[in-house]
């Protein structure tokens, strides 16, 4: 039988809610008994995703919501990260290294390649109703550990 | 975000304590911008010892002090980065940069 589970929670897209937002989700992968390596990678693209939404979905000083959902079906983790915002208008050159619509803000431009690089694959939906990230990582089975 | 920083030897030591994200990034910027402008120092080491977390908005701090210390002609140095923080420094090329003190 599969073993599933998930939560979801929304929050403001404040900049104060991205740790939360990174413990949220870690506490409640540490069931599929992750590695520090794993939680840390999840955690990281969590943050990435989450700063996306805080900084780019909503440009007027009236901040909207995000939606952090996450999924466990056996070994699998699904992140889905969603906001009512903007919108990516194109979502290609966003995910280009470097690329940053805001340059002068000292921005890296590394949001989706730190993502797609600790996650194992991640797709972007996005629309002018706002925009949706939906990140998998699988988590390696821990070795048995014989007792006697 | 804490910051603690020492000049030795005309060299500045800065010791970042916490996690740098979006949310303490203004506060770090504006931190490191305020010792940096100091005149008496040669070089500058920031230590990263004591940084439990750090995003591609880290990455962008970082650049943006480097770019304002090479009109100075003063190097950056990174020194204990976790492994995990190493991770991104060599996906975005930091190191080219700011070098890594072993």
């Amino acid at each position: 039988m599969k073993y599933s589970n998930f939560m979801e929670v929304t929050f403001k897209a404040l900049s104060v809610n991205e740790g939360f937002a990174r413990v949220c989700v870690a506490s409640f992968c540490v069931q599929l008994n992750p590695s520090v390596d794993e939680i840390t990678d999840i955690k990281t693209a969590v943050s990435e995703a989450v700063t996306n939404c805080v900084v780019h979905a909503y440009p007027t000083s009236v901040k909207g919501d995000v939606t952090l959902r996450c999924e466990l079906e056996d070994d699998m983790v699904t992140v889905i990260v969603s906001d009512k915002g903007v919108g990516i208008k194109d979502i290609s050159k966003a995910r280009e290294p470097f690329y940053t619509s805001k340059p002068s803000a000292e921005r890296s431009g590394m949001g989706f390649t730190v993502m797609e690089s600790f996650m194992d694959d991640v797709q972007v939906f996005s629309n002018s109703f706002g925009t949706t990230v939906k990140m998998t990582k699988k988590i390696a089975v821990a070795p048995a550990v014989k007792v006697g | 975000m804490q910051i603690k920083s020492r000049v030795h030897n005309e060299i500045l030591y800065v010791l970042l304590c916490g996690e740098l994200d979006e949310h303490s990034a203004t506060y770090t910027r504006m931190t490191l911008d305020e010792l940096f402008d100091k005149p008496n120092f040669r070089k500058i080491i920031i230590d990263l010892s004591e940084l439990d977390f750090m995003d591609s908005t880290g990455i962008g701090v970082l650049i943006g002090r480097y770019k304002h210390m090479k009109d100075r002609n003063i190097p950056i140095f990174i020194a204990n980065p976790s492994s995990h923080a190493e991770k991104i420094f060599k996906m975005t090329g930091l190191y080219s940069l700011m070098p890594k003190i072993v």
